[in-house]
This record gives C-alpha cells, sequence and structure tokens, in this order.
C-alpha cells in the first residue's frame, strides 16, 4: 500500500494536481508516527510512511493546509473522512483546495498498546493472518490481531469512506460496532462506583491539552479554557477533581460534533479513557434524539442545534438506566 | 474599578418588615468598589429617585446596585434615573429583595442574610457591567398585508385611511376571501356579498392600496420597520391593465368542464375565467392545467374574441421585490378534509355537504340560484339534518382538538333561514354543546329554537348511510331521552372544523413567527399582546391567530392596522441594546449560533486577519445584526469559542452572580 | 452520606426573565414561602444558560442547581428552551455517568401564572438537596471556606 499511495501522490505531484502531500513520517522510534507535509517526490521517497502504526488523523491539519497556497493530496482513512466531513460543515477546510484519496485501514496498532502487552524495544511489525507479527530487540513476538489492534480499531464501524476525490483500492462497507458496551457496563454501576471510576481515571490527568490539540472537532481559533476573559482560564489544577469541569466542558463542546474518531484517547499520556465521555454524549443523543453520527454528511443539522417539540424532559436521566 | 453605589430600599414595611434594610446598607458599603451606601423609605419616590441623582453625582458613581423590589417592576425606573444623572442607564442592576425576598420569608435574620448576598451579586454583576447604547434604525413607511378576505382588506383600508401605503397579497385571482362564498351572515342576516363587497372596491380605488392579486410571498428578509419581502405575481396569461374584465372570452371558452372552485365544485366554469360577478380585480385569468391553447398551442379563441387584445399567453410568472415596514398576516382558513369522517359517508353521497357547500347552495348567485335542492337529483330536500363538531373538539386524533367556534352560530342560520323559506323542512342539529357567547348570539339560537321550531338534539350522529331508494340513514342517539335514533334524512350538512390555511406553515418559517402545534400563529402575548407575533414587526389578523367569526376578525383586523399604524408612525426604532455580539478574534466560523438564531440575525463573512507571523489570513466570522437580536442567548451556548457573548448578560457577569452568591 | 439536620444547602436558580422569574415574583406577590436557600439569577432565556454556569456553581460550592423556563412551546423567543432542554438533558445525563448525584440538578418549566408551583418547586428542590447533604463531588477546595 506504501508504494501505491508513495506513486499516486508523486503522479498527482508531477501532473499538478496538487503542489503538496499530508502524509505520515516515521518519528525517532518506528511507532512514534508524526504527519507530516511533502512538497517533492524526493521527499516522499526519504520519508512518506505508511503501516500499521499510521493512526493518526490528518483532518484537522487540512484547516491550516487548505488555507495555504495550491492544493494539498491529504490520505484519509475510513473514519478520518468523518472528521473531514465535519469540518467542511462547519467551513472549516476549504474543499476546493484539497485532494483527497482514500485509503483502505484494516485496523492500526500503536506504541501503548504494544509495550502494554511487555513488548520492548520494538523495531517494526507485519501482518500475518490473523496475527501481528511484532520484530523487537529480543526477538519476534507474535501476537493475535485482538489483542494488537488499538481500542477503537476493535470496535471499528467500517471501511466505508465518507468522502474521497479518489480511491485507493475497494470501496469497503460498514459495520457493526459494540463500542457502547463500556459505556453501558458504566450506566450499570451505582453512581458511587461510577465516582470512583472516574475520580481514579480524571485525577490522572496533567492538564498536558493533548486530547484538546489532537481533537479534530476542538479546533477553536481560542480555547475557552486559554481565554482569560471567560472567567475559566485555568491551567493548573488545585484539587484532583477539577478536571472534571475540563473534561466535562470538552465533552460537551464537541457534543453532537464528535465522530468518535477516538484520538483524544489515544494521545493521552496518561491513558485516560477520554473516548468514554464522548461515547456516552453519542449514546445519549442516539438514544433521545434518533441515530446520528457526526461527519456522515455535510448538512444535517447537529443535535444540539436542532429540536423537535416532543424532545424528552431533562427528568429522563432520573428515571432511565444505572442503578439508584 | 468601577465606583459603586448602593441603595436599598424599604417599600414601605413591604421589605423593611422582614429585611433589616440599615444593616443590608451598612454589609453592603464594605462591598469593594461600593463607595456610597444608604437605605430610604420608597426609593422610586421622587425624593428617592433624587438621593440617586444626587449620589451619582457628588461621589462620580459609575455603578448603581438597587436593592428594591423586581427589575420587572422599576427597572426601567432606575435607568431613567441614572441617565438624568449623567450615567449610562445599563450600568444600573436591581437586587430583588422584595418579591424573592421580603415577601417569602418570615423572620429578620433570614431576609437580611439573603438580601445581603442577593446585593452582593448585583454589585458582582455590576462590577463587569459596561456602558451601553440603544441603536436605532429606521422604518420603511409601507405595510403588507398577507390575505385578502374580510381580516386582510380591513387591516389594509385602516393602514391605507392612516395614510400609510398599503399592499395586499392574495394568492387567489380576487381579494374577498371565504367571506365572498358566504350567502347571509349571523345574527343579522344582512348578506354577505352587500357587506364586502363596498369595502372590495374601497381597496381597489384606496390611493394608498396597491392588490397583488394572484401572487404569493416566496421570500422573506429583514427585521422589524426593515423587511425585503420577494412577491411572485403568477402568469394570468391575461394583460391586467388591457383587460375590462367584459366577460366576453369567459363564455366562448370552449373548456366547459373545469370544476368552479368558487362553487366548492357544485357546477363548472371556463379554462378562463373570473370568479365571481363582483371580483376585485375584475379580470380574467386563464387556468393554465386546463386551458388547450397553453397545454397544446390548440385553440386561441379567448384571444380572438377579446377586442381589448389582453390574452398573452407568452405572460411568465414576475417576481417583485419590495420593502417594508411591517408585515400582517392574514392568511385565514379552510373547513378540514373529511377523509377521516367517512362514517359520514361525505365521499358515498353527493347529498351529504359541507356547512360551506350549503352557503353555495342557498345563495342567490350559487349553482343553483339560491334554490335548496338536493345535488343528486334537484328535488327539494323535507329532512335536514345538520351535524355539529365534525372534527371539532376531537381527541381522537382524527380531527382537531379545538372548538372552531363559529359553527354553532352559522349551523343555527341555516336551520333558521331553512325553515324560513320552506317550513315544510323538518330540521335537525345535533351538537354537543351549543356554544352563543357574543353579543345578540344566544337571543339568535333561540330565535331557531322556538321560533322556527329546529329540532336540537344534544348527541352525536354516529352514521349516515346511503340508501337504496337516494334517501339517507341517519343514525344517532339523543343522549337526552337516552335513546337511539334513526332518522331518513334527504341531506345532511357537516359542520367541518375549520384550520389555518396550508400556505401558512411555510410562511411563518419565513417569517420566523412562531405558529401552535394547530398551525395557528402565536400571538405575543394570549390576553395582553393579541395581535402581535413574538417575532417584532409581524402582527396577526383574523382567523389565522384561531378560529373567528366575521365581527371579531373585523375587530381583530383592526386592532392588528392600529398596531401596524404605531410603528410606522415612528422614524427610527429603538433597539433592545443587550444584544449578541461576536468576538471576530475568536470566532470560528462554525455556523453553529447561526443554527440556533430565532431571528436569522446572524450572517457570516469572509474577514482579513493579521496573524502573529505578519501573514494575512482570510477567515470567516459571524456578525450580529443588532437591529434584528432580540438578545435570547441560544448563540452564546451553541457557541464553543465562547466568541459569542450577550451584552448585559455576559458569561463573565453571570459567573461573577454565581460567584458570589456561591461565596 | 451524613445527613446533618443544621444543614443549609446552597442554592443558585437560573430563571428566565419571562416566565419563570416573573413566576418567582408572582410567588413572592402571594406570599408563597420557600427557603432562602434558593438564590435566583435571572437570564433572558433558559437558553442563554451555559453548562459552565452550573459546573462553575458546583465548583464554587453550591450544593443544587435548578433552571427555570418557560414551557415548551411558550418561548419569549420561541425555541430558546427547546436548545435548553437538549443541553440541559445530555448534561445532566453526563453528570450523572460521572457520579454527580442527580439530585443536585434539575430542569423545572414554570410559566408566569403559576407563582405556586414556582414556591413548591423550590420547596421540593431543597427537600430533596438537603437530603442530600453538603455537595463534596465537583466544587473547588480553594474557594470552600
Amino acid at each position: 500500500m506504501q508504494e501505491m499511495m508513495t506513486a499516486k501522490a508523486k503522479e498527482l505531484l508531477q501532473n499538478g494536481t496538487v503542489n503538496r502531500v499530508l502524509g505520515w513520517q516515521a518519528g525517532e522510534f518506528v511507532y512514534d508516527i508524526t504527519p507530516a507535509v511533502f512538497e517533492t517526490a524526493e521527499e516522499l521517497d526519504a520519508g512518506f510512511v505508511y503501516n500499521d502504526f499510521c493512526g493518526n488523523n490528518l483532518s484537522k491539519y487540512l484547516i491550516k493546509e487548505s488555507r495555504k497556497e495550491g492544493k494539498v493530496l491529504a490520505f484519509l482513512k475510513p473514519c478520518d473522512t468523518y472528521s473531514f466531513n465535519q469540518l467542511l460543515k462547519e467551513h472549516r477546510i476549504l474543499r476546493e483546495n484539497v485532494y483527497v484519496v482514500g485509503i483502505p485501514c484494516d485496523g492500526k496498532t500503536d506504541g501503548e498498546t504494544l509495550k502494554a502487552k511487555g513488548l520492548e524495544g520494538i523495531l517494526g511489525c507485519v501482518r500475518e493472518g490473523d496475527t501481528l507479527k511484532v520484530d523487537t530487540l529480543y526477538g519476534e513476538k507474535i501476537l493475535p490481531l485482538g489483542e494488537a489492534l488499538t481500542e477503537r480499531c476493535k470496535v471499528c464501524r467500517g471501511k466505508k469512506h465518507m468522502v474521497y476525490d479518489e480511491l485507493l483500492g475497494e470501496e469497503g462497507e460498514l459495520q457493526g460496532s459494540a463500542r457502547f458496551d463500556m459505556v453501558e457496563k458504566l450506566e450499570a454501576m451505582t453512581p458511587d462506583e461510577r465516582f470512583a471510576f472516574w475520580r481514579g481515571e480524571l485525577s490522572r490527568c496533567i492538564r498536558c491539552n493533548a486530547c484538546r490539540n489532537v481533537c479534530p472537532a476542538c479546533s477553536c481559533e481560542k480555547c475557552v479554557f486559554d481565554n482569560d476573559a471567560s472567567g475559566i482560564a485555568n491551567k493548573a489544577a488545585a484539587d484532583s477533581f477539577e478536571e472534571n469541569m475540563f473534561h466535562i466542558i470538552r465533552a460537551f463542546h464537541v457534543a453532537g460534533r464528535c465522530t468518535d474518531c477516538g484520538e483524544c484517547s489515544r494521545v493521552c499520556p496518561q491513558n485516560i479513557p477520554l473516548h468514554l465521555l464522548n461515547r456516552k454524549f453519542i449514546k445519549d443523543i442516539n438514544e433521545l434524539y434518533g441515530d446520528f453520527q457526526a461527519g456522515e454528511d455535510t448538512e444535517s443539522r447537529a443535535p444540539l442545534t436542532n429540536y423537535q417539540m416532543d424532545d424528552v424532559e431533562p427528568g429522563i436521566v432520573y428515571k432511565r438506566g444505572g442503578k439508584g | 474599578m468601577q465606583r459603586i453605589g448602593v441603595f436599598v430600599c424599604w417599600c414601605g414595611s413591604n421589605i423593611a418588615g422582614t429585611v433589616d434594610v440599615k444593616a443590608v446598607a451598612e454589609a453592603l458599603g464594605h462591598e469593594p468598589g461600593v463607595v456610597f451606601s444608604t437605605n430610604y423609605q420608597y426609593m422610586c419616590s421622587e425624593a428617592g429617585q433624587n438621593i440617586i441623582k444626587d449620589a451619582i453625582r457628588d461621589y462620580q458613581l459609575t455603578g448603581v446596585v438597587i436593592c428594591s423590589c423586581s427589575p420587572r417592576m422599576h427597572e426601567a425606573t432606575f435607568r431613567k434615573t441614572a441617565a438624568a444623572a449623567g450615567l449610562n442607564p445599563y450600568m444600573v442592576e436591581i437586587a430583588n429583595i422584595r418579591e424573592q425576598c421580603s415577601w417569602i420569608h418570615k423572620d429578620m435574620p433570614t431576609g437580611t442574610e439573603k438580601a445581603i448576598i442577593l446585593g452582593r451579586a448585583a454589585i458582582a454583576k455590576v462590577h463587569l457591567n459596561a456602558p451601553l447604547v440603544a441603536g436605532t434604525s429606521p422604518v420603511a413607511k409601507r405595510a403588507l398585508v398577507i390575505g385578502g378576505g374580510i381580516a386582510g382588506i380591513q387591516t389594509a383600508l385602516d393602514i391605507a385611511d392612516a395614510g400609510f401605503d398599503v399592499d395586499i397579497v392574495e394568492k387567489q385571482p380576487t381579494i374577498g376571501g371565504k367571506m365572498t362564498q358566504l350567502d347571509k351572515t349571523f345574527p343579522t342576516l344582512d348578506c354577505a356579498a352587500c357587506i364586502l363587497t363596498p369595502k372590495m372596491v374601497d381597496c381597489a380605488q384606496h390611493e394608498k392600496i396597491n392588490i397583488y392579486a394572484y401572487s404569493e410571498v416566496t421570500e422573506v428578509k429583514g427585521f422589524v420597520g426593515n423587511f425585503t419581502v420577494t412577491i411572485k405575481k403568477k402568469a394570468r396569461y391575461v394583460d391586467t391593465t388591457k383587460c375590462t374584465g367584459c366577460g366576453l372570452c369567459t363564455e366562448k371558452c370552449p373548456m366547459k368542464k373545469v370544476p368552479n372552485e368558487f362553487n366548492l365544485g357544485m357546477d363548472n366554469r371556463r379554462a378562463i375565467y373570473i370568479p365571481f360577478a363582483q371580483a376585485v380585480p375584475k379580470v380574467a385569468t386563464i387556468d393554465p392545467d386546463y386551458c388547450n391553447m397553453l397545454k397544446n398551442g390548440k385553440c386561441g379563441v379567448c384571444a380572438k374574441v377579446c377586442t381589448a387584445g389582453a390574452i398573452d399567453y407568452k405572460q411568465q410568472d414576475e417576481l417583485i421585490e419590495e420593502k417594508y415596514g411591517a408585515i400582517v398576516v392574514a392568511t385565514g382558513y379552510n373547513p378540514i378534509k373529511l377523509d377521516n369522517f367517512d362514517e359520514f359517508g361525505y365521499s358515498q353521497s353527493k347529498d351529504v355537504i359541507t356547512s360551506l357547500e350549503f352557503e353555495r347552495l342557498t345563495n342567490a348567485a350559487g349553482p343553483t340560484s339560491g334554490q335548496l335542492l338536493r345535488p343528486s337529483d334537484g328535488e327539494h330536500p323535507h329532512t335536514i339534518v345538520f351535524v355539529q363538531c365534525v372534527g371539532s373538539r376531537d381527541t381522537s386524533g382524527c380531527g382537531k382538538p379545538y372548538c372552531s367556534k363559529i359553527c354553532c352560530m352559522y349551523t343555527a342560520k341555516h336551520a333558521m333561514l331553512t325553515r324560513e323559506k320552506y317550513p315544510d323542512t323538518d330540521v335537525y342539529v345535533f351538537y354537543i354543546d351549543v356554544r352563543t357567547p357574543g353579543k345578540n348570539f344566544d337571543e339568535f339560537y333561540r330565535r331557531a329554537v322556538e321560533e322556527y321550531g329546529v329540532h336540537y338534539v344534544k348527541g352525536m350522529v354516529g352514521k349516515v348511510a346511503p340508501q337504496a331508494d337516494g334517501k339517507l340513514m341517519v343514525q344517532a342517539s339523543d343522549l337526552i331521552s337516552n335513546e337511539q335514533l334513526h332518522i331518513q334524512a334527504d341531506l345532511v350538512v357537516l359542520a367541518a372544523a375549520i384550520e389555518p390555511d396550508k400556505s401558512a406553515r411555510p410562511l411563518a418559517t419565513m417569517l420566523t413567527a412562531s405558529m401552535d402545534t394547530n398551525d395557528f400563529f402565536t400571538e405575543a402575548h394570549p390576553k395582553l399582546r393579541p395581535v402581535e407575533s413574538p417575532t417584532a414587526g409581524i402582527f396577526l389578523s383574523g382567523a389565522c391567530q384561531g378560529p373567528k367569526d366575521i365581527p371579531e376578525t373585523v375587530s381583530q383586523a383592526g386592532a392588528a392596522a392600529a398596531k401596524v399604524i404605531g410603528l410606522l408612525a415612528k422614524d427610527q426604532l429603538t433597539c433592545n441594546p443587550c444584544v449578541a455580539h461576536s468576538d471576530e478574534l475568536m470566532c470560528n466560523g462554525c455556523s453553529s449560533c447561526e443554527k440556533v438564531c430565532p431571528y436569522g440575525a446572524i450572517t457570516y463573512a469572509d474577514k482579513e486577519f493579521r496573524m502573529p507571523d505578519r501573514t494575512v489570513a482570510i477567515r470567516r466570522v459571524a456578525m450580529v445584526n443588532e437591529a434584528v437580536c432580540q438578545g435570547c442567548g441560544a448563540c452564546t451556548v451553541a457557541c464553543p469559542s465562547g466568541a459569542m457573548d450577550l451584552k448585559g448578560f455576559s458569561n463573565s457577569q453571570i459567573m461573577a452572580e454565581v460567584d458570589a452568591i456561591c461565596k | 452520606m451524613q445527613v446533618n439536620t443544621e444543614f443549609k444547602p446552597k442554592i443558585v436558580a437560573f430563571c428566565c426573565n419571562w416566565c419563570s422569574y416573573a413566576g418567582a415574583d408572582l410567588a413572592g406577590t402571594n406570599r408563597l414561602n420557600y427557603p432562602a436557600d434558593v438564590k435566583i439569577i435571572r437570564v433572558p432565556c433558559s437558553c442563554r444558560v451555559n453548562p459552565m454556569f452550573i459546573l462553575r456553581a458546583f465548583q464554587r460550592g453550591a450544593d443544587g442547581v435548578i433552571i427555570c423556563g418557560c414551557h415548551p412551546g411558550d418561548c419569549h423567543y420561541t425555541t430558546g428552551n427547546y436548545y435548553a432542554r437538549r443541553r440541559m438533558t445530555l448534561l445532566f445525563s453526563m453528570l450523572d455517568y460521572l457520579g454527580i448525584e442527580k439530585e443536585r440538578t434539575r430542569v423545572e418549566w414554570v410559566s408566569a401564572a403559576e407563582g405556586a408551583k414556582f414556591a413548591q418547586t423550590m420547596n421540593e428542590f431543597v427537600a430533596a438537596v438537603t437530603a442530600m447533604g453538603e455537595n463534596k463531588r465537583l466544587e473547588d477546595l480553594r474557594c470552600k471556606k
């Protein structure tokens, strides 16, 4: 696939369709992939990679890239195209300046996931059927895919691209996903258990803002938490629970706009399952106001900027789900 | 730092009875920024207001907090007081220590403690207040009336008589509306045409009134005082400036089998037609659905016979754009379709008719020239059953939950007129209740029963079944004698519920005027502002707001006109300064705010920004039209970046109040 | 949770200017008693209430927050409370999900004519929050004396 993509990128650069390419390059470690812009065939040959570690969602970078001179080629995986559409809907990306090449994805892994399985000195990996063969300094390790893939890929919603100018490989299909299982599990707990769970998770937050900075929906020109005039700007937390405020507001601000791309959890250095906050909103929206998938299209009205006269009353929260 | 003055009102003993006003003034005097604090028996009195004015001058106050009654009571008073002393009126905040404190608490310590906290919250807010200046916007001195029935006609005449230009937009080829189809009117029994047609002529001849008949509103932009409306004049295929209304074409047209909607399809008209003799404007219209010339280019008879040369088969729809200061909705009503009420056999027998069809059958200009004849065989009916509340007061979901209001009276009228003209006819009226609240209404109904011998039966008709002999078997219950009735009727007349015209819903969307669940327009206040829509500059006339009879419609039409005149008499409108404002530097241009704005007050523009790295970037940013914004604040919460804020109720002001209360 | 009979909760009530604030005034005019623990903040419309305000109140030591607006369909601004209803439903559900006691938040529709309903609502809400005791789960310790 990497060869096909490099060839496609060179072709489009050469025939003048685009003047640069947004893709991935290897970082210090093989699993340490970073997004990068390539302007020539030579740069592509030297740095462009596409492998099992290329999980980064490139859509957010197009906010800035699409405002530059000339057209940019963007390689988007199926789940990235939701973010792309959502940003189009919010007028954040100039569509005419982007050439989208849809690329297939059969799930990604990342360094954290592999390290959590006890692997060290990772040098690379290849797919072998239902397993991932990881090459390490200490020899080869074979992991079943079910263990090697990231959480979001285990609950993948499908291989179908929502938008593209050109597709490499076959058009994929949507598939069912068990992504709400953990939310349901939490909902079934008592409030005390839930409180204990979230205090355990959120108290680890160091307010590095990585979740916010990577999130394609969190693309505000200036974040309220950085704005002194907003009255809620704060950086250092005074107690272990102040992060609640940050994470609730962040989740609320992206509610109805979050495509569940999972980048927030991927980049969290503390491994806080932040996607569980977003998925709670998504699950509530689906249940209360009808199924809604942000980024499925560029026209529909987001659930929080919409209403039905017979919407449920907030009191429903007291009646349904969970124990006492 | 603000220099704040605090003024605690006793309100006689209303506040001082359960709040230690001196202690409140003393405590609040120690709050940061407070340079003056006092208390007085009646702050709203002239002497009290003078205390405020003097303090503003003597202590160079930049902010004022008044601890008194509800701001709904005296906020405007105290703002004027501040303005009189040279302070911006929006630097005044009220702490409500009467309705929300002294009046609900019994003991002095509780009341005093709460009053101090409420005062602190107001002080915290004033610290963040900024002087606001109310903008003004000009008023276009022309009104638009949508709908040319009796409601629209009356509104237009009243506005025009006050000296303002009025346009009437009517979707039918003629103005006049439903009233043109009525025969006589209750409770005086004068003929509808005799009282309506002079008004129609007045409209046509009034130099201030312009009628766009056979036209529709297609787009509305703008706001109170400054609407821009696009009106589509549908092609009549007749040059209205040349047509003399002689009617020759309508006699010569070979296409004779066009259902005549004016007589509700009970007779036919031609493909080129004038709806009725007194139509205004009295010009012919070609029905493109039936005209052979328009459909396949074969015919041209009307053009040949027209001596004025008015026929123009090439005519196109025309779009007109006009500016208006006020818009009156007078879109009226229609009887409901009876598809859901097949038990009454409307679709099965020609002799089951609606009340409006009955009007046409008794009207001298109707299909039977005023003879009451059965539609099926042209015979005189000898037994007539009137069924009330067909689809009204219906909670089953088939009809309408509301009372259609006019049916009781027009049915009494129909029954009475039938008995008067055909004394050999038996007339039954089945009703749930007879509702006759109106001047001379009950007297009218009693005459129908007592003088004219109409059989009023409390109970509903269960089934109307056409029989082989042409009669209609009416099965009904008499709730008072508690027995089943079987009546062999010749004619059954259904009092169909009335509903708002179907054009009202899309119009409401264009006007951003709200509707209730039955598609009636909602009024700004059900009692105190019944002819205004909650959307500024939109007024309501007639049955579009709720079921109404003619006298009520005419009085409401006049009331709407008075409100329009009051608006158009102004040269400038003062805007509410507590409106939303977008900080361009923070705005993402994402359109979330625009989606929740009920007034269409938010637009977007691409603007150039100098970036920190000295490059220039073009960004899409939101802009609020302050004349349109009503200050609800929906946008401020939809905005994720906090770029959108509300003047007078800003995020930081409200959070300062929260902090003060939770301290 | 320990229930202290002396405990006086701090309750913030956001009331829309057109219906609920007027309803609160009517409760006063009719001398209908409800606890002084309730402090009202006037907002133009329930749709002006930002979730930030509610979290801020809890952060600064409020024990309960209630939002009152016009009945759905009666909003002065026609649609404001419809948006507020969705926002608050989702926010409250999220707070519940985080283990914040749901009894501490509430939305009630109170018209300008419903002074009695306003007083009754506040009496019930204060009783419910008092029974919960002090809010410890979402407050900023720096600000609590």
